[in-house]
């Protein structure tokens, strides 16, 4: 931070100059990140109707397997190519982003509240409260949840609901055990014993003066979680117990795409940069805002 | 310290009753298992009879007690989809390929995160800390099945420098291990890089460095020896996300281990190696965890009073 604020050298160019600040300026703001979130996730997942070229499900088939454009072969009327049934690799890819943002943020929401919920019980009321939720955390921990995962989709129909709710499990034991431990430090504070004396109830204390106190990392460990709950949600697409196909998923189109890695690269390598910039963005964006609400949580 | 290893001993073998009654009314409430062992056209007789083999037709307690009791003795009965082999036979086939894979990963993965660890914390807040940070968090960032792919596509299939899949030689190993072992690169990293910058500023540092000692001996043995400490904490949880990975990379390389033995038994509802393969991996974990935990306790004193690492 130190080398961010300090004041620039003088310049002898003054395109030097504009060009530091530029570069202090992205040093300081996730710029970038967040640019390239707009623009791979969050545009495609609200306006998908608006800018995606063609359906994502009835393909062309006088199309399939088209290059993208740029290479020998490819049509500009299909940017990044087709696949095996001429359905366009970009309207699925831009699709496939609101099925990303759909589901993470559903999962967040619902595994989120859950587990901060247990968390802000275990650590408030104590005794075995405590003991019965850290030992399922425990139990969470311990299980091989991909495994479960599959059992799961495997067993009730796959689908969104079903893919949330799983993803949805494997989230919240990690909101309980960091909730707990705030609340833990937060409840023997004076403005607690204060609020007591007051005649607040239990009730009114935990989500009237504790949950504020908590909020921050509840919202940081959100962010920091999206990258991994989408590629959590591919994974699971990818093998076949996530989004069904002929949904777009990004997952479901990296799978689709393995077989014919030899012969057609693009179906599975175009899909794949999706979710890695996705996800490496929504990394240094979670990263930015831990330091930025609270340096404290760095273990996180 | 025997009062916190009893404690935590306490609490693993209660993680695992959980875990045992979480896979026995799992399978259980999903329908019965009669559905996938009996043809369809099998008479009430049939499946009476079948139950009776399969113990189906006792009190779900006493069903449930069987189950302990025959997982406590490895036997998790025979595989429906695979007739004439037993549940454990198939899992204990699988599960050297998947230990050698993860292991190849690990090691991977920690000769990658140590020197970008330690380079960062020695150059920190320098363009060579920020490269290090890039690598780091791009492996966090790729999908690990999909890096394996795009590697086929690079390595195998335009330079032909390594076999596409399967397990064999040396040469196989190496693309689903680079797949694997990057994906937690970044955890390692970023505590190895924190771990030196505490220990880059201790007193022994600056004696060795007064002592004359050659700054890279100060670095690579002073300095990283002791910072070898907190990244041990790391094994368990890459354990846990190790498992994702090679359920994931087993399907794409065609790798004989546990992660296409789960895939290939989910699909085809054979319940007695899932439940089998769940809680063994899950009786792996808790004890992965219990060993890290009484180890970090013993390193540090702290610990044993405060319940546990948060």
């Amino acid at each position: 931070m130190a080398v961010a604020t300090s004041p620039a050298p003088v310049a002898r160019v003054p395109g030097a100059r504009a060009a530091g600040r530029v570069w202090s300026f992205l040093r300081r703001y996730p710029v970038i990140p967040v640019a390239v979130l707009l623009i791979v996730l969050v545009i495609p997942a609200l306006f998908a109707e608006l800018i995606a070229p063609h359906d994502p499900i009835d393909g062309n088939l006088r199309a399939r397997l088209l290059p993208p454009a740029w290479t020998d072969g490819g049509d500009w009327s299909y940017p990044l190519g087709s696949d095996r049934q001429g359905r366009d690799i970009l309207s699925r890819m831009i699709y496939g982003a609101r099925t990303a943002a759909l589901v993470s943020l559903a999962a967040l929401a619902v595994g989120g509240t859950i587990g901060s919920l247990l968390g802000l019980v275990a650590g408030y009321f104590g005794s075995w409260w405590d003991h019965v939720i850290m030992r399922l955390v425990d139990i969470n921990l311990s299980l091989p949840l991909i495994l479960l995962a599959l059992v799961l989709v495997v067993l009730f129909e796959p689908g969104t609901a079903t893919t949330v709710a799983v993803v949805a499990l494997l989230l919240w034991s990690r909101y309980a055990r960091q909730v707990r431990a705030e609340v833990l430090t937060l409840k023997e504070m004076d403005f607690v014993a204060r609020a007591r004396v007051a005649g607040a109830s239990n009730l009114r204390i935990v989500f009237r003066h504790i949950l504020p106190n908590v909020f921050n990392t509840i919202i940081v460990l959100a962010t920091l979680q999206v990258g991994n709950v989408i590629l959590l949600e591919a994974s699971l697409s990818f093998l076949g117990a996530g989004i069904p196909p002929p949904n777009p998923a990004w997952g479901v189109m990296v799978a689709e795409g393995r077989d014919f890695i030899v012969t057609s690269w693009w179906l599975s390598v175009i899909p794949g940069l999706a979710i890695m910039f996705t996800v490496l963005s929504m990394n240094l964006l979670g990263d930015w805002l831990r330091d930025y609400l609270d340096p404290k949580l760095r273990q996180l | 310290m025997q009062r916190y290893i009893v404690i935590r001993l306490f609490q693993a073998v209660l993680a695992l009753i959980g875990v045992s009654i979480i896979v026995f009314t799992l399978v259980r409430i999903t329908g019965s298992p009669l559905d996938v062992l009996a043809p369809a056209d099998a008479t009430e007789e049939d499946l009476r009879r079948v139950a009776a083999l399969w113990g189906f037709d006792k009190p779900l307690i006493e069903q449930y007690f069987l189950f302990v009791g025959n997982a406590l003795r490895l036997d998790f009965g025979p595989s429906i989809k695979f007739q004439g082999q037993s549940a454990m036979d198939l899992i204990g086939n699988a599960i050297p390929a998947s230990l050698q894979l993860a292991g190849f990963a690990m090691f991977v993965s920690v000769l990658m995160a140590v020197p970008i660890g330690v380079i960062s914390a020695v150059k920190k807040g320098t363009p060579i800390d920020m490269i290090g940070k890039v690598i780091a968090l791009l492996g966090q960032s790729l999908p690990p099945f999909w890096l394996g792919i795009v590697l086929i596509w690079i390595f195998s299939v335009n330079l032909g420098w390594l076999p596409v899949s399967g397990r064999g030689g040396f040469t196989h190993i190496i693309l689903p291990g680079i797949a694997l072992g990057w994906f937690s690169v970044a955890a390692f990293m970023r505590l190895t890089r924190s771990a030196m910058l505490n220990v880059l500023d201790s007193e022994y540092v600056k004696f060795a460095r007064i002592k004359g000692a050659p700054e890279w001996k100060v670095i690579w043995k002073h300095a990283l020896k002791n910072a070898a400490i907190p990244p041990l904490t790391l094994f368990g949880i890459i354990a846990g996300i190790m498992v994702t990975g090679v359920v994931t990379l087993e399907t794409v390389f065609a790798w004989p281990g546990i992660g296409q033995l789960a895939l290939t038994s989910v699909r085809a509802r054979d319940y007695s190696v899932v439940q089998g393969l769940v809680i063994l991996i899950s009786a792996m974990f808790i004890t992965i965890n219990l060993i890290v935990d009484i180890l970090y306790a013993y390193i540090d004193p702290r610990v044993r009073y405060g319940g546990g690492r948060g």
